[in-house]
């Protein structure tokens, strides 16, 4: 590899073509870090390739001569007991294999530090959306503030046009411990830590939903704490938005429903916007209908499993930090009808 | 044995390879001082990242005095151990019993200052950051006076029942390694605390 | 005569009752009984850490499984690594180096024999503090509590609002106690070195064991003291209100991290340094050949442990770390790599032009060369800030340090057993066995561990009890899964090899490789005082000197 082709690849690399383009695309249930749709993701393809294919070459070489050594030098059955020559050592033979993994660490590191200061130091056009991330025991909260939209669990976000892009630009807290975001198709992951203000940002190419989920043991209920992308057109997101920014929706069939909820232990929690539940601690409900799933993915989001969510939350999440909030059915019903009415 | 070989042992130097308490001790010296870096990390650290309660400007005294008996102390064992090479025990014993003495002072000095920064000043280990690492760091050190203090006590015992000689020498000496290491993170913590974090 | 010794101590064996012997091992200041202690202490929580490690597996081996809960598995999965890494790795090679270290360069016990005997009951009573855990946590309802932070144990996970009861300190107090035991280890080792050789044997005449012994030991001093005041800190922080790792009170949660990988990352080296030495042993005399390059070796091993020391937050390339700190961790790791291929050239070359036998301590040897070039490799790859983006905290890290723990570490451990087993017991090993035993476990480790990278590949994190169908992970959990019968099986042939050769082995002799260095001059077992006569040495081969008088080493060293 001489020096002329690392540039020639690095100048390919940042006019965004990518010199190893992805074979495969598009979301895909396969969460796979070599099926990325989305800038950083596709940048930190386009080097594992070439560190793959280095590291591969270089494990073929080396397994070949071990292969070799040893079918070539067994010790026969007719052997003469006579030691082999009794070679020590050789200055020429250290100096050649430490020169070479010298320069291959050399070709490494420049690989790796563009791709650092690329991702790392990518400036923030003045159209990118903007969302904090906060991390909780075990949820997902999301903050846009330019639109005054506080939601949960399921983060939705504009495709980006290769010719004006609109990335989305992360911030990304914590409520308690440390958390991490990844969605590998999107971006490699970063950690949420209390008392520390991290970034990442990811710029998809692709609509459709990406899943992926919390990567850095944080209790209990770390292993659903999962993620879902939504990558929408920008009509939808636009739609999407206006829908959160909107106030609850609420009609008079479920006002028993709204009683019960307004007097438990809900609003300790749980905040509606419009309503006096103002709780912070647990995920905002005020659209709860407008998502897929509930308690951050472990289940889908219908009658049955919402029910069943705040009747006996350790039937679905054990260890999550919903309580169960000891209602009789009746109650319980009404809550959940109310509950279905926050579109 | 052939005879190259005989001539080969014969013209060999004698065989003689460092002391092992001195090594032990050295290597140990080295343990100890890694452990009390992490703490003058953690005290650099959080330096000016309290988010309430007082200051180090605010309540600390340089401690001039404890530090100039806690140094000297390492120049007393250093006569002791040449007193003791030349058998003078009693000579030995007064410096000894010295060092011990100054070592004294500086943890009853230590426990003053405490005190005083406790009840009159109410800074305590959870106060704040700077309360926590000041703590910490120092009565590490502190702790570690102490068990000098254990061991000066031990051989001044020794040394006043008659059983320390001039041949004990190589083994005081191993524990005045020990002394001296107690004193120079003294100047660390003393530097990094009252003079760097103030 | 090899056979009078077995006939003596089997003699003397029958005269002693229960008590005496037990008295005999308990109080015991010789090296070579603290040093099986170590072994068998380790091998029994290989067993107990072995057993998490499959309730782990079969939780996992399809998705939403039931077999345990979450809080069972958080526990198993804690108490498998902390179990690993300090009572069984950590225990087994320091005693190993204990036994061979002082009879390889001639002396007659280490520098302290009081001090070995107290590291090693100090780190036994760590493990048996952290395993109490089960019984003591929050008391006996539930059966008690384990530990369950993870083995590296992140701020503010640890502090008391998130982890409430006592699980937390058996962790803490359990590793703290131990890092005593091998702080005191590692003074013993590197007094033992420089002061006890035996006569002629200078720095550059040692066994290349004792020079990794040496440098592991030094490594520890370094690395254990951080991990030893970090866990003071989270103590003060969870009993006296101290505020090191509180961020409610601006404290920083980074900051247990840089000092727990400060500790963290040399101490992967101090478990492969002594498995560096056992295989420079293995290979030159199952070769016949001298080490290639034995002064190199010396250098990078050095090398190694200087530049292990400035690579630690490489684990740490996702916290937001700003773009020149991860540029420089990736370089720093990436340099350690270039000694570790010398090293691997070097045991090449050494084969080259050799004659190659393939006897079960030269099989787990090749194995390892194998194995440990791909770990290397895999690690190059983690070593690549953005590439470790995708692959930090997934199971391609998992899988990485499995490699090197089991393909690497434990592979030249078994190696290393086969090897010394005739001159520790004085019998010969059935060597049919430690075939069977290679084979399954080269079909288990592989299984298990090779496939693990993919899910790493498809985006599964580490530390999760379970996860969702349909993500393209289920396969490959099966099969990793079905690894770990073979490996189980593996083991068994070795545990059953080694009992029964103690019995029915064939009486070894004092040399039954044809090897070169100072313990096969001695009788097989070694008797309490090592060596009838403190030898004398002109070579880095004594033994080749002496049955070579016409061709010895030290002309050509």
């Amino acid at each position: 590899m001489t020096l002329a082709g690392i540039t020639v690849w690095g100048a390919a690399h940042q006019a965004g073509v990518g010199a190893w383009p992805a074979v495969l695309v598009g979301p895909s249930a396969v969460p796979s870090i070599f099926r990325p749709s989305s800038t950083p993701a596709d940048s930190v393809y386009t080097l594992s390739i070439f560190v793959l294919t280095v590291c591969g070459i270089i494990f073929v070489v080396v397994s070949a001569l071990l292969a070799y050594a040893v079918v070539k030098f067994r010790r026969r059955a007719d052997d003469d007991g006579r030691e082999p020559p009794q070679v020590y050592g050789s200055n020429q033979v250290e100096l050649a294999w430490t020169v070479t993994p010298v320069l291959i660490v050399l070709i490494l590191f420049f690989a790796a530090a563009r791709v650092i200061h690329a991702v790392q130091q990518a400036p923030e056009p003045p159209n990118a959306i903007e969302v904090t991330v906060i991390g909780h025991q075990f949820w997902w909260e999301y903050r846009y503030p330019k639109y005054g939209v506080v939601a949960a669990n399921e983060l939705h976000v504009p495709v980006s046009d290769r010719a004006h892009p609109t990335p989305t630009f992360m911030t990304l807290l914590s409520a308690d411990t440390d958390h991490s975001f990844w969605v590998p198709q999107l971006a490699g992951k970063t950690d949420l830590i209390p008392n520390r203000i991290n970034h990442m940002w990811i710029e998809p190419h692709e609509t459709g939903m990406y899943v992926g989920q919390c990567a850095q043991y944080c209790g209990v209920q770390h292993a659903k704490m999962l993620l879902r992308v939504y990558v929408d057109t920008r009509e939808q997101f636009d739609q999407w938005i206006a829908g959160q920014a909107s106030p609850a929706h609420a009609s008079g069939a479920v006002s028993e429903g709204k009683r019960i909820f307004e007097t438990t232990a809900c609003i300790n929690c749980h905040a509606i916007e419009g309503t006096v539940a103002n709780g912070r601690f647990g995920p905002d409900l005020t659209h709860l209908m407008s998502r897929d799933t509930i308690a951050a993915g472990a289940a889908l989001n219908n009658a049955q499993t919402l029910r069943l969510w705040i009747q006996d939350p350790d039937a679905i999440k054990p260890g999550s930090l919903m309580p169960a909030m000891k209602l009789t059915d009746h109650e319980l019903d009404a809550v959940v009808a109310y509950l279905e009415s926050l579109r | 044995m052939s005879e190259a070989e005989a001539a080969a042992q014969t013209a060999e130097p004698q065989w003689v390879l460092p002391y092992r308490g001195t090594v032990g001790m050295a290597t140990l010296i080295v343990a100890e001082s890694a452990i009390f870096l992490i703490f003058v990390v953690a005290y650099l650290f959080y330096i000016g990242k309290s988010i309430s309660g007082p200051t180090p400007r605010e309540v600390l005294e340089m401690p001039i005095f404890a530090s100039i008996c806690l140094l000297s102390s390492s120049l007393t064992i250093h006569y002791a151990l040449a007193a003791l090479r030349k058998a003078q025990i009693g000579m030995f014993t007064a410096l000894w019993f010295a060092t011990f003495a100054l070592g004294a002072i500086f943890i009853v000095a230590t426990g003053l200052e405490w005190r005083h920064l406790i009840y009159e000043k109410g800074l305590t280990i959870s106060t704040n950051l700077f309360g926590t690492t000041y703590y910490s760091l120092v009565g590490l050190h502190a702790f570690h006076v102490c068990v000098g203090l254990l061991g000066l006590l031990l051989g001044l015992l020794f040394a006043l029942m008659g059983k320390v000689q001039a041949q004990h020498s190589e083994k005081a000496e191993v524990f005045s390694l020990y002394w001296h290491f107690v004193d120079a993170v003294w100047v660390v913590v003393f530097t990094v605390v009252y003079i760097v974090g103030r | 005569m090899a056979t009078d010794s077995i006939a003596l101590g089997a003699a003397a064996r029958e005269r002693r009752s229960i008590t005496e012997l037990l008295h005999e091992w308990v109080v015991t200041v010789d090296h070579k009984k603290i040093g099986l202690m170590y072994i068998f202490y380790a091998l029994f929580f290989l067993i107990v850490a072995g057993l998490e490690a499959t309730v782990i597996r079969i939780q996992l081996i399809v998705p939403n499984n039931h077999f345990v809960s979450p809080q069972v598995f958080n526990r198993m999965m804690t108490m498998h690594g902390t179990t690993m890494i300090f009572f069984v790795a950590m225990p087994l090679l320091f005693g190993m180096g204990n036994y061979l270290v002082p009879i390889m360069i001639g002396a007659r016990d280490m520098a302290f024999p009081r001090l070995n005997a107290w590291s090693f009951w100090v780190m036994a009573f760590g493990g048996l503090l952290l395993y109490f855990s089960f019984l003591g946590g929050s008391g006996l309802y539930g059966a008690g509590s384990a530990p369950d932070v993870g083995w590296f144990a992140y701020a503010p996970l640890t502090s008391l609002p998130f982890s409430p009861g006592h699980s937390t300190d058996f962790w803490t107090l359990g590793i703290l106690v131990s890092g005593f035991g091998s702080i005191g280890t590692a003074v013993n080792f590197i007094a033992t070195i420089v002061c006890m050789r035996c006569k002629g044997m200078t720095m550059g005449r040692m066994p290349l064991l004792a020079w990794l012994m040496l440098v592991t030991a030094a490594l520890v001093i370094l690395a254990v003291s951080p991990l030893t005041a970090a866990q003071a800190m989270l103590m003060l922080d969870r009993y006296v209100g101290s505020h090191f790792f509180d961020t409610q009170a601006g404290g920083s949660a980074v900051v247990w991290m840089h000092f727990f990988w400060i500790f963290g990352h040399p101490e992967v080296y101090v478990l492969i340094m002594p498995c560096f030495g056992f295989i420079s042993e293995i290979i030159p005399v199952f070769s016949r050949k001298p080490i290639f390059g034995y002064p190199v070796m010396v250098g990078a091993s050095v090398c190694i442990a200087f530049v292990s020391l400035s690579v630690w937050a490489h684990h740490m390339f996702t916290v937001g770390m700003d773009s020149y700190a991860n540029s420089f961790f990736t370089i720093s790791t990436l340099i350690v790599g270039i000694p570790t291929g010398i090293k691997i050239f070097n045991w090449l070359a050494t084969m080259w032009g050799g004659k190659l036998i393939f006897k079960a301590p030269m099989l787990f040897s090749i194995a390892f060369l194998f194995q440990f070039l791909i770990a290397g490799l895999t690690g190059v790859m983690l070593a690549a800030a953005p590439f470790d983006w995708q692959l930090g905290n997934s199971y391609f890290v998992v899988a990485h340090f499995h490699y090197v723990i089991v393909g690497g570490i434990l592979f030249s451990v078994f190696g290393a057993f086969y090897y010394w087993y005739p001159k520790v017991t004085g019998r010969m090993y059935n060597e049919w066995l430690a075939r069977l035993h290679f084979v399954l476990f080269v079909i288990g480790f592989h299984l298990t561990f090779d496939f693990m990278h993919i899910p790493g590949l498809l985006g599964m994190p580490r530390r999760i009890y379970t996860y969702e169908a349909g993500r393209g992970w289920e396969t490959w959990n099966l099969i990793v899964t079905i690894g770990v019968l073979f490996q189980a099986l593996g083991i068994l042939a070795f545990v059953a090899n080694l009992a029964w050769s103690w019995f029915k082995g064939r009486p070894a002799g004092n040399d039954p490789w044809d090897a070169w260095t100072l313990e096969w001059s001695t009788v097989s077992p070694p008797p309490a005082y090592n060596f009838a006569e403190v030898p004398a040495v002109h070579s880095r081969r004594p033994l080749w000197d002496l049955k070579h008088p016409e061709d010895p080493d030290w002309k050509y060293e």
